[in-house]
């Protein structure tokens, strides 16, 4: 039997290719295209006057310049609100250029095209823009408050308002002996992968066709929605994701304005033409996330357990809601984590601010709604005397439990019911790996050195792998190679080797053999897209059946070739054999030829082919319910979501002067099902840590009141370094496969940020000894804190609870 | 015209992963553009375009430059290595891309490059760092996928390749 792959750390088929300068990414396609650059607000609100472009039009290699004036049709018409909803109240889309007034500081105003990008924004230079500048809302607070509007139109700021509710949570918190409330803050931070986005486009005169490549999360969302816009039947219209460096959430977001003004432009000019995004441009013009202010009253029993939740939060969505409430309903939805709530009660606003609009990143508000139960884990804790470890387990659902009806309606509009998980073990692996127990004596040992330390915990539960469908197709060549398409795309996870180990495992053909494209809607037009974690199981899984239907039918074609049952057959190696006496058999190659009944002899495979004969003679050489060739295409679509989860330990020490804060250990513990590859997985973890890093010590948009981000390079926006990072992630994982697909996976990829906005504020409290209810906290904030906690500002924490069971 | 200024030409000619190259561009051409769209040379990022994050960094006779903060005139007649250089004359990946494959240390692979060249450049100078030497000598390269882990473990992986093959060698 050749060795399974699922499971097996295999190294990625992609790594020769992109390790040797052969990667291309959308910057690195059509080098001889005219290239796009964009004239953008400098303004946060303000109403456009006058654009004079006289001073441009000399520019030699000028080609054409654009505002919303020009557009015409679906696309002068306002964006798509792309995932509508019934909490919407005020759903407001930009246009693809603004048209008389501009809702953030990027916006795009005026488009030029010109013989190359160092032209275009000569060009862009010389365009004068007048506005009349409006008061800016900025900041969650500020837009709550609504002494401004960022839409004149929008009353309140509000665009969407949201209440669930699971029993009487205010009647049973008014009951509970305990009653806890908590503010809390949480900056926004941005995805920021290292590519930035990209659009490329050919208009094919002859054929009336579109090309298209975009550097994106979801070819076939951009290829409708750019015919759409254009007025192009969809099928005159392919889209292409190259090679794509990170995406992160914010390359799910379509159609952006460029992705529909550049071949709009690239029609019309009859012109190859490119836009790639600068770094400020992403900045200043794509996507950030995590902003919200919450409030959480929680009523808890003397074990502190809960009796009732309340929480109240206020979402900062920016200027436009083109991707709807999805952050907020995740966030409002998921912070129950590992937990039973008791009663809750969930109430958001979701509030228009004038900045860069507000898409998922990473975590997609689960970093907030994690902080805020955990938060209020720590809280209880700390009120009652108790271990925090010891406040969660007593509210864990407990394994026998699952599958556990949360009684919410989730994101993808289904019922918010974990799968599986056995939360208890899982915190039982983290005690173990971080040394909890042992904690507080070390802690004591340090301080007596004149050292802080501190330990913090965190927990999540994820729902991944969310509907409604992908694809997968498989076809072996006549050579035996096989190929295999499934349309989401890839920035990095390493699709193509995941999926080519399923393939490979399913068909019995050596890893080698099998080749995967993703995100080519010529190769695969039915796809949803990269995001939520849910390529490795919907693309995983559709692969996987579709292999399975490509071996049915070659064991059914290889038996009539045989004379055998096709029962009788196995396929190991890429050969076709009979089990127990492998010397008889047949090469998939040739199972290739004689699925297709074609008269031409044209290589050595067919000649080969020629001696078996298949096929009723007294039938149509295709089957009526057949098709020729050897290749199989099927879709996975589940009921609903499918739950990972995990918790994370972090061990920190702040120095007493300067309150600098250094990572000492990270612990995660994590259970995403059955692993395909452990190697990309712990690869993944490993990137989404060190974005919980960023989120928690690091990264934030420093706004000024007028709507200006003072931040908006590199240099200023602090991303960690190899320097900033812990030195190792040490992980332990427990694999409860969901019951849900075939392939028994969950998620794995937003899995490592999640917590660790969390697990951080618990570890600074913890060595602080005084509560932490705002991230990021940088030393200086921290520095800032320990005045404040001095002065009696801020409320102190018991940094060293009792041990369970003494008293 | 008055951009004619910005777009006086220049001719640069250089030596670029062993080849002498020359081609006739605008003087303000940068070496990162110059490489990548000039020459069809695009495995050179470019992350930032303002020095900070590395992805852009090529050897400039042997030292790491970024290419983004420098014109291709003032790379004229200077010997270039980019990543499309870096592989052995049989065309094997070297020590660095060997180790960054074994250790999984790139994701999206847009950091990569830079990574590859800075690790390249500074093992020649130290063949044996310990882990915080690592640490420093990569801590000007921003990767937003990996976490930094696996590219630290790469680069001790590569000193380790490249006494390998040495050793291979002399016997
Ligand atoms: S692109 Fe040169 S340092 Fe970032
Ligand atoms: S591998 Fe994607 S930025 Fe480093």
């Amino acid at each position: 039997m050749t060795t399974r792959l699922f499971g097996a750390p295999v190294p990625r088929s992609e790594d020769a290719r992109l390790l040797t300068g052969g990667g291309r990414y959308l910057d690195d396609l059509g080098h001889d295209a005219a290239a796009v650059a964009f004239v953008r607000s400098p303004h946060a609100h303000a109403r456009i006057v006058d654009v004079d472009v006289t001073d441009a039009l000399d520019v030699e290699g000028l080609l054409a310049v654009y505002t919303y004036e020009d557009l015409e049709g679906a696309l002068a018409e306002p964006l798509p609100l792309l995932i509508p909803h019934p909490s919407i109240v005020a759903g407001r889309t930009a246009h693809a250029l603004a048209s008389g007034v501009v809702h953030h500081v990027g916006e795009p105003v005026v488009m030029v095209v010109a013989s190359d990008r160092y032209v275009a924004e000569d060009v862009c230079d010389r365009i004068r823009v007048e506005y009349d500048v409006l008061p800016a809302v900025v900041g969650v607070r500020n837009a709550r408050d609504a002494t401004h509007l960022a839409h004149a139109d929008v009353p309140g700021n509000v665009a969407a308002h949201l209440v669930q509710e699971v029993g009487d949570a205010r009647a049973a918190i008014d009951a509970a002996p305990h009653v806890l409330e908590l503010e809390l803050d949480i900056e926004r931070s941005a995805c920021t992968p290292l590519e930035g986005r990209g659009v490329y486009a050919r208009w094919d005169a002859d054929e009336s066709r579109l090309r298209l490549w975009s550097s994106t999360q979801t070819t076939t969302g951009v290829r409708a929605a750019v015919a759409a816009k254009l007025e192009l039947p969809l099928s005159a219209v392919d889209c292409t994701a190259p090679d794509v460096g990170g995406g992160f959430g914010v390359k799910i977001m379509h159609p952006w304005p460029e992705e529909v003004l550049v071949p709009w432009a690239a029609r019309r000019l009859d012109r190859e033409l490119k836009w790639t995004e600068d770094r400020r441009e992403h900045f200043v013009s794509s996507a950030h996330e995590r902003a919200q202010v919450q409030q959480v009253r929680v009523g808890f029993d003397d074990a502190g357990r809960l009796l009732g939740l309340d929480v109240r939060f206020w979402h900062d969505n920016g200027a436009y809601l083109p991707y709807g409430v999805i952050v907020p309903i995740i966030t409002s939805t998921q912070l129950l984590g590992p937990y039973k709530p008791g009663a809750y009660r969930v109430e958001f606003d979701s509030l228009y601010t004038n900045t860069v609009i507000v898409t998922p990143y990473r975590g997609a508000g689960r970093p907030q709604g994690v902080f805020a139960m955990e938060r209020t884990m720590d809280a209880i804790a700390d009120h009652l005397g108790r271990d925090r470890v010891a406040v969660r387990e007593a509210n864990f659902i407990g394994p026998d439990e699952m599958p556990y009806d949360q009684q919410m309606t989730f994101q993808d509009g289904r019922p918010l019911v974990y799968d599986s998980g056995d939360f208890p073990a899982t915190m039982a692996k983290l005690k173990d790996l971080v040394g909890w127990d042992e904690f507080a004596a070390y802690r004591e040992q340090a301080r007596a050195e004149g050292r802080r330390v501190g330990i913090g915990v965190a927990c999540y539960v994820e729902g991944t792998g969310v509907g409604p469908y992908e694809g997968g197709h498989v076809q072996v060549e006549t050579s035996g190679k096989v190929v295999v398409a499934t349309g989401l795309t890839t920035q990095g996870q390493g699709h193509e080797t995941v999926f080519a180990q399923i393939v490979a495992d399913e068909l019995g053909v050596p890893f080698e053999d099998v080749t995967v494209t993703t995100g080519d809607t010529r190769r695969m037009p039915y796809s949803v897209g990269t995001f939520a974690s849910r390529a490795a199981v919907m693309s995983g899984n559709a692969v996987g059946l579709a292999a399975r239907n490509v071996r049915t039918k070659a064991l059914r074609i290889a038996g009539d070739a045989l004379e055998a049952d096709p029962q009788d057959l196995e396929i190991v190696d890429g050969q076709v054999r009979v089990k127990g006496n492998p010397s008889v058999g047949l090469p998939l190659s040739t199972v290739a030829v004689l699925s297709n009944p074609l008269r031409y002899a044209f290589d050595k495979a067919s000649q080969a082919a020629t001696q078996f004969v298949v096929g009723d003679p007294d039938s149509p050489p295709v089957a009526e319910d057949d098709e020729p060739g050897l290749e199989g295409r099927d879709f996975y679509s589940p009921p609903q979501s499918t739950y990972a989860n995990g918790m994370h330990a972090v061990v920190v020490e702040t120095d007493p002067e300067t309150a600098e804060i250094r990572i000492l250990r990270y612990c995660v513990v994590h259970d995403c099902g059955n692993v395909v590859n452990p190697m990309i997985v712990e690869g993944q973890i490993h990137g989404g840590v060190a974005q919980g890093v960023g989120g928690a010590l690091y990264e934030r948009m420093a706004y000024d009141e007028d709507g200006q981000l003072l931040n908006a390079s590199f240099m200023d926006f602090l991303m960690p370094y190899a320097t900033e990072v812990p030195a190792t992630v040490e992980i332990d994982h427990l694999e409860t496969p969901s019951p849900l697909n075939p392939l028994g996976i969950k998620g794995a990829g937003e899995a490592g940020v999640i917590p660790g906005a969390a697990a951080f504020a618990s570890a600074i409290e913890d060595a602080e000894g005084f509560r932490i209810s705002a991230m990021p906290i940088s030393p200086s904030e921290l520095f800032a804190l320990r005045a404040r906690f001095a002065a009696g500002d801020i409320p102190a924490v018991r940094t060293a609870p009792r041990p369970e069971g003494t008293s | 015209m008055t951009s004619l200024d910005a777009e006086q030409r220049v001719e640069v000619a250089l030596t670029v992963n062993g080849l002498p190259r020359a081609a006739t561009v605008p003087s303000r051409r940068l070496l990162s553009d110059f490489l990548r769209h000039d020459l069809r040379l695009p495995g050179t990022h470019v992350g930032c375009e303002h020095g900070v994050c590395g992805a852009c960094t090529v050897l400039l006779d042997g030292e790491p430059v970024r290419a983004c903060l420098m014109f291709a005139a003032s790379a004229r007649g200077h010997e270039i290595t980019t990543v499309e250089g870096l592989s052995e004359p049989d065309g094997a990946l070297s020590p660095v891309q060997q180790a960054f494959r074994e250790c999984h240390g790139l994701q999206c692979g847009f950091c990569t490059s830079g990574f590859l060249t800075t690790a390249t450049a500074y093992l020649e100078e130290n063949p044996a760092p310990t882990r915080d030497e690592v640490v420093e000598a990569i801590s000007g390269n921003l990767c937003r996928c990996t976490g930094y882990q696996n590219i630290v473990a790469s680069v001790l992986r590569a000193a380790e390749l490249r006494r390998e093959r040495a050793a291979g060698q002399a016997s």
